[in-house]
């Protein structure tokens, strides 16, 4: 284990929160609000010279990692990340407990917008910036980030990046991983800064489009309304609900579009699964609720907005949909768990591991039927590896594992059972809000703090897709020399 | 510079290596899943599964936009197809591997032309070249050449009671009139580019550069003269053994060859009858005893396993053979070979690779005052790069003693109207004239690279 440069990157990531945390201080100079401003120098200070020091004491020329690094690379920067993040809402006294704060932090960096907050209306500008600003950097990524602006990187940076972007198989496109992570983030910037104007357009004001721009990009879902987007105007609900959809898709075939690679877009199997399982959805919630609503276009808009909402794990919401009856109810809690597309911003499953699950099961039965038949699973026009349909299944059963823990670890709670149920697979696949107590006009305010650390930890797993997390906190992988 | 190499066997992994380390953009394809996700891990490289030769494959590596194509498989015909396709779709330049005797003497620049190949490598006829040369001057751990030949530069080990050992090289300069330069020193594991002060010791491995019909006198007055081998044993009926010993038996040696494959053997036989084959176990020291180990001039190890080489070629040194050398593939037996005290050793993927990153280097600076050779020297870190000026180089005319250099650099030779000079502080750079720098650390591009 090199030890060295896993700290050592990480004393680059806690410079890189301390620049990233001027932003909002600027946001609090425009707004007049000196408090927050001091909250956030005090932990810029503090993070640049905890920075520089870990990285000061951990310089090394052995920049050799191999998988295990790139896991606790990842694992540490995110948890560091978490810790250091939630320090501005305790300074400055918005949000007083650490443990709330804490699970707000976690909440904005995995993308998942589950609050804590009751009155969100009543905390301040650069606050609810920072926390919407904390889902744009967590959903491409921290590390990425980094590696997009950090020369002399290890040649062997991929391990990172596999170990932070989500999806079943990371592939690179371009020959190098700080390029790769220099086009994405060109791409996730031009994409956000034409959703901002769009918003504007659409009679946002600045600052509210800036912050749901945020949201949308990461996939988070932090609003700054008490009824999240169900205030503004239909347009801007269309703008984002088509926007979210934008933003669940990989961003691998963003760049084929723009090396005009139409055919390779059009092969992906994971593209046409998503976009067909949100139109089935949407059709079948729209007719679902329209007895409740009694206009074809609203019911049309809300299951739209809802269905690209949920999918893509961002959770904003136009309708409390805790209102709306099972069947559509069902769907959203299935499609929770979905997830967007593999190397999107998007939480969950994800489609690709979907596809994948289903196909497996196909094929798992037809030879049952047929003991001696040579099977194999097609996904992208190419035939998947053994390697890769094990390491999807595994996934999934450890999915599964993780979810049944955490449901039961917070089972101690007074709370329904769909409301903890909604919790557990809300947190966990960075979705948001759930049901019931939980649900998107309700928040999470009321679970002892014991239950918000298991939520916090929930999330980090959905986010960094489980692995990196638990190899890098399990004990063999730091005692051993190598 | 975008680069495609197709096929990640050991030549096409030592290429990716040095290129990647050079700081191209590399794209490998192998057909491999196990062999392009190991290449994946260890290299800052795009991998692509799939055959080369496939317009969908070749289209994923992004072959319209790159500069340059390598095919390097295991197949000759397949790295021509390769090839071929490539340069259909839209890549500059095209190098493929052909090493089949057949398609190299009869038609090679018939298929060159026709498949639109810019060049065509074969690593086993390149390996046999650098062999005959260590073979010439045996005294050499590894002999280069410049511009057609006429400025050499070769490595030599001083030998524990050399005349050279505790002499500096003002005095050495002082002592011997010759014509040449020692430009760098590799002692244990660090090497030098030396001053004036430098004091030698045995031990050294040094590299120094002198005109070609110089060097033979040179070695006589430094008293490190071996005569040249003209009675050669080689073990291993391999391609490089069968190009190797037609060429030495073209300029009157006598060569066996060992190998224990009789149909190899006989195969060898009918390609070159004028060399002796003996069919039987290399590794039996009897064997290579009643075959006059001891009273040959040279033994060269050839095999396939490496391990092989290094023992056997030991045991030759063990027996006083004046000049061993051993074919060894893998780095980290290289070194070790090195420690067993085996200074003469061959590995074809790094002559292949570094012809190709040689060929990289000179493309990326196609404009201004581009590279004609590259060599890398004492185990790859130093570079001896031969420059032809550029008419608009800035330090043109002036005496090198006035002109700042950069520190790691130093000028070795220059080539003017094809005879070699070895510069003084005096000495300046003509237009049309051809520059030999040495430099160690950083990559050059350009000939404006040695100024401050």
């Amino acid at each position: 284990m090199n030890k060295k440069y896993v700290f050592f990157l990480f004393g680059r990531i806690a410079q890189t929160i301390a620049a990233l945390m001027l932003l909002p201080a600027l946001v609090a100079v425009i707004y007049n609000e000196y408090k927050c401003l001091s909250a956030f120098l005090i932990t810029a200070v503090f993070s640049v010279v905890l920075g520089t020091v870990i990285a000061f004491c951990c310089r090394t020329d052995n920049r050799v990692i191999y998988a295990k690094e790139g896991f606790a690379i990842v694992a540490i920067a995110w948890i560091g990340l978490s810790l250091i993040g939630a320090l501005p809402f305790v300074i400055s006294g918005e949000i007083p407990s650490y443990v709330d704060a804490l699970f707000e932090t976690v909440s904005g960096f995995t993308t998942t917008g589950s609050t804590i907050l009751t009155d969100i209306e009543a905390l301040s500008r650069s606050m609810l910036f920072w926390r919407s600003f904390t889902h744009w950097v967590g959903g491409m990524g921290v590390l990425v980030f980094v590696m997009a602006i950090v020369s002399n990187l290890s040649e062997r940076s991929i391990h990172i990046m596999r170990a932070e972007m989500p999806g079943p198989v990371v592939g690179k496109i371009v020959p190098r991983v700080r390029n790769t992570a220099k086009i994405l983030y060109f791409i996730y910037i031009i994409m956000t800064v034409i959703e901002i104007i769009l918003l504007k357009f659409g009679g946002m004001p600045w600052f509210d489009s800036i912050v749901h721009t945020f949201g949308t990009a990461g996939t988070g879902g932090f609003g700054i309304k008490g009824d999240s987007i169900g205030g503004y105007s239909n347009f801007c609900q269309i703008v984002i609900a088509v926007a979210m959809i934008f933003f669940g898709i990989n961003f691998n075939l963003y760049y084929l579009l723009l090396i005009r690679r139409f055919r390779s877009i059009a092969k992906s199997t994971e593209l046409w699964a998503y976009l067909a399982i949100i139109f089935v959805s949407v059709s079948v919630i729209a007719f679902n609720i329209y007895p409740i609503y009694e206009s074809a276009s609203d019911s049309v808009r809300l299951s739209l907005f809802q269905v690209s909402s949920i999918i893509t794990t961002t959770g904003f919401s136009t309708a409390d949909f805790n209102l709306w009856p099972s069947l559509s109810k069902s769907i959203i809690l299935l499609l929770m768990c979905f997830g967007g597309c593999a190397g999107s911003t998007a939480g969950g499953l994800k489609i690709s591991r979907v596809v994948i699950l289903f196909k497996l099961i196909l094929k798992e039965l037809r030879r049952m039927l047929h003991p001696r038949a040579v099977t194999s699973v097609e996904f992208d026009g190419k035939a998947v590896d053994n390697q890769t349909l094990g390491s999807v299944a595994t996934y999934f059963a450890v999915y599964v594992l993780c979810v049944v823990t955490a449901f039961i670890a917070i089972s101690f709670e007074p709370f329904d059972f769909e409301t903890n149920l909604s919790a557990t697979l809300a947190t966990f696949n960075n979705v948001g809000p759930g049901f019931g107590a939980v649900g998107p006009m309700g928040s999470f305010a009321s679970y002892s703090d014991f239950s918000k650390i298991v939520f916090s930890f929930a999330m980090l797993l959905g986010r960094l897709e489980i692995f990196p997390l638990i190899l890098a906190l399990s004990p063999s992988v730091w005692m051993k020399k190598r | 510079m975008k680069i495609i190499i197709v096929g990640c066997g050991k030549i096409g992994t030592s290429i990716i290596s040095s290129l990647v380390e050079e700081g191209n953009d590399v794209v490998a394809i192998d057909n491999n899943q196990a062999v392009i996700d190991e290449i994946g891990n260890i290299y800052d490289v795009m991998c692509v599964c799939g055959n080369g030769a496939d317009c969908e494959t070749l289209e994923e590596a992004g072959v319209s936009k790159a500069e340059l194509f390598i095919a390097v498989t295991a197949s000759d015909e397949l790295n021509m197809l390769c090839c071929f396709m490539a340069e259909r779709m839209g890549a500059k330049h095209t190098i493929a591997r052909i090493r089949n005797p057949e398609y190299n003497y009869n038609n090679l620049n018939f298929i060159r032309k026709k498949l639109g190949l810019t060049v065509s490598i074969n690593p086993e006829w390149m390996t046999a070249q650098e062999l005959y040369n260590m073979l010439k001057l045996p005294a050499a751990v590894k002999i280069e050449t410049f511009s057609g030949g006429n400025l050499e530069m070769i490595e030599l080990l001083l030998k524990p009671d050399s005349a050279l050992d505790g002499m500096s090289l003002i005095d050495l300069r002082r002592k011997y009139k010759g014509n040449f330069l020692i430009c760098a020193v590799q002692r244990e594991d660090r090497v030098y580019i030396p001053d004036g002060n430098f004091v030698l010791k045995s031990g050294d491995k040094i590299g120094l550069t002198a005109a070609q019909n110089e060097i033979q006198k040179l070695l006589k007055t430094l008293g490190i003269v071996q005569k040249s081998a003209r009675d050669v044993v080689i073990l291993g009926a391999s391609r490089i053994a069968y190009y190797l010993a037609k060429r030495l038996l073209s300029s009157g040696n006598s060569v066996k060859v060992i190998d224990h494959d009789e149909k190899r053997c006989k195969e060898f036989a009918d390609m070159l009858p004028e060399a002796i084959v003996i069919c039987g176990d290399g590794a039996e020291q009897e064997l290579l005893l009643e075959e006059g180990i001891d009273s040959t001039d040279a033994f060269v190890a050839l095999t396939g396993t490496d391990e092989l080489n290094i023992l056997i070629s030991i045991f030759a040194h063990s027996r006083n053979v004046p000049k061993v050398i051993s074919k060894v593939n893998r780095n980290e037996l290289a070194q070790m070979a090195m420690h067993l005290g085996l200074d003469c050793i061959v590995s074809p993927k790094k002559t292949v690779s570094d012809i190709v990153s040689r060929y990289a280097r000179a493309l990326r600076n196609s404009v201004g005052s581009n590279i004609e050779t590259l060599y890398k020297l004492m185990d790859g870190s130093v570079e001896a790069l031969e420059f032809n000026v550029s008419p608009d180089f800035k330090g043109m005319e002036i005496p090198f003693k006035d002109l700042s250099l950069r520190p790691d650099i130093l000028i070795a030779g220059i080539i003017r109207a094809r005879k070699a000079i070895i510069p003084t502080g005096n000495d300046m750079i003509l237009p049309g004239d051809r520059v030999v720098v040495i430099a160690s650390g950083q990559q050059m591009l350009d000939l404006s690279d040695i100024l401050k």
